[in-house]
């Protein structure tokens, strides 16, 4: 039973908050990151393979966030299986007392750390979505009946700055018809754009988790800029980090003011602290949420 | 066309020498490598004054009509018998395709001169574009006559993916993301609606080899999908 769908069901503002699996197999370091994020948040998404970077399988990282008695979001990205691994990962991850999915398409592998990998792309996540809708009803792509369903609380991602918004935003539609019940969005930039997105999204059936991303130095930002693909730091807001006496406290109160400013808006946020976890904490009793 | 590159020489000059090959004769193909500019006259005539800096004796040289064509690069292997019987291998300087043909056509070793790319559209003349993939599966009918497949770097059927920004395609940055031209044409042609999610491809229409016979009117390399109790959506 997915404690995030029945808080954001029962109309309750959620945090959540992320941990990346080692790269080994080593979890005591993304487990340390599990006992300060975990406590503040009500779900924590583990990451796959993210950036298109080598880690130990969210599919087992999830497990030992249960394990550990804190709630995760397994995520799967369409890059790295074909149809039948990714089918065959999400009865795992069911058996394995996983209900939280986020389905995502997965960056590109050029830019990660295996650039000569095939990107599989088999599927994309707007199928695989719609795929695990029909898993929650016992079938599997084929339609065919399983020997046992899934209860999966599908989710997805969504880009409300991303221009242009119509085109962008018909995806985002058709995930929600496909079966996606949250969105966790990218960084959100612009408050007031993001909730000329949820406004559009909202009637659909979808809750939305706002993304809040720790601009946490002038590196950060431009690294932001140059390397990251859909996402872009407005001058105003990377000239407040750069231009402060002590940029990564001024990131933490702009981090904060965002959660203030989208609590109204969406259903919840989601803080990506890029390994600074410790001001996750300040920031949501900052916010008043914590 | 068959779009084609040069092979790395050093890679040429290590297959030469693995055969201990003193002597070579050069094929080139007047399709396709000749409009890239790969392996037409003067590309051969390139090749054979390297070949023969390096101290290796070349034979002789032809241009077939069309590498790939067996008859053809028979007859072509037949007239010029006596350089390629002179050589110690043949270098070809056409696509995969025509390498191959070319090594059914004598018992010497034959090495590939050229890398074989990509299906191009000639946008014009010198340059070359990959619009097509051959999949055996064809959307174009669900894309406004645009390819994801082969233009979307990640061959996405439904997008734009969450790194397209500003309408760019997030793996090249200097092209426009496909899926914004598609769902702008279909906009344009009032299509917006005419489907939802474009369902997964059917890869076993491109099981290798593929194979074709008019004269037999059958065709291989193309097994029917497993029967399923319930469709998965048109396709």
């Amino acid at each position: 039973m997915s404690r995030l769908r029945e808080l954001l069901e029962r109309g309750e503002f959620v945090v959540t908050g992320e941990v990346a699996p080692p790269l080994g197999t080593d979890m005591s370091a993304m487990m340390r990151s599990v006992e300060v994020l975990g406590p503040v948040t009500h779900a924590l998404n583990v990451t796959d393979n993210q950036g298109a970077t080598l880690h130990l399988s969210s599919l087992a990282a999830s497990r030992a966030v249960l394990d550990a008695g804190f709630e995760p979001i397994f995520q799967q990205t369409c890059r790295d299986r074909n149809r039948l691994a990714l089918q065959s990962d999400l009865l795992a991850a069911a058996t394995l007392g996983l209900t939280n999915v986020l389905i995502v398409t997965g960056d590109d592998p050029r830019g990660g750390d295996h650039p000569q990998a095939k990107g599989v792309f088999d599927l994309d996540s707007s199928q695989l979505i719609e795929i695990a809708t029909g898993m929650n009803e016992g079938r599997d792509m084929l339609g065919r009946d399983m020997a046992g369903s899934t209860d999966f609380y599908i989710g997805a991602a969504a880009f409300p700055e991303a221009e242009p918004f119509d085109i962008q935003s018909m995806r985002a539609v058709r995930k929600i018809e496909a079966g996606a019940r949250f969105f966790q969005t990218q960084a959100v930039m612009d408050v007031e754009r993001f909730a000329a997105a949820v406004e559009v999204w909202r009637p659909h059936g979808v809750k939305v988790i706002a993304g809040i991303l720790l601009l946490k130095s002038p590196r950060v930002i431009d690294f932001i800029n140059t390397r990251l693909a859909g996402l872009m730091v407005p001058d105003e807001l990377a000239d407040r980090i750069r231009g402060a006496s002590d940029p990564f406290e001024e990131s933490v109160r702009l981090a904060t003011e965002q959660v203030r400013a989208v609590r109204e808006i969406a259903d919840g946020v989601h803080i990506m602290p890029l390994g600074a976890d410790g001001a996750v904490v300040r920031i949501l009793e900052g916010a008043g949420l914590a | 066309m068959i779009i084609t590159r040069p092979r790395e020489w050093e890679r040429i000059l290590h297959n030469l020498a693995e055969v201990k090959a003193r002597s070579v004769f050069i094929m080139g193909c007047g399709q396709c490598a000749t409009v890239a500019s790969t392996g037409g006259e003067a590309e051969i005539l390139e090749a054979k004054a390297k070949l023969e800096a390096e101290g290796i004796e070349v034979t002789g040289w032809a241009v077939g009509e069309v590498a790939c064509h067996s008859g053809g690069t028979r007859l072509e292997a037949r007239r010029n018998a006596g350089s390629i019987d002179d050589a110690d291998a043949v270098l070809v300087l056409s696509c995969g395709a025509g390498v191959q043909t070319v090594a059914d056509a004598t018992a010497k070793p034959v090495f590939p001169g050229l890398e074989s790319v990509f299906l191009g559209n000639v946008v014009r003349h010198g340059v070359f574009e990959e619009r097509c993939q051959m999949c055996g599966d064809c959307v174009l009918d669900l894309t406004a006559g645009i390819c994801p497949v082969t233009t979307c770097p990640k061959g996405l059927l439904n997008g734009p993916c969450g790194g397209m920004w500003e309408g760019m395609c997030e793996v090249l940055t200097d092209r426009e993301c496909t899926h914004v031209r598609i769902q702008r044409r279909l906009a344009e042609q009032g299509r917006v609606s005419a489907h939802a999610i474009v369902p997964p491809k059917d890869f076993s229409a491109k099981l290798k080899p593929g194979s074709v016979n008019l004269r037999e009117g059958r065709e291989r390399g193309r097994r029917k999908a497993p029967e399923t109790t319930e469709g998965e959506g048109g396709r």
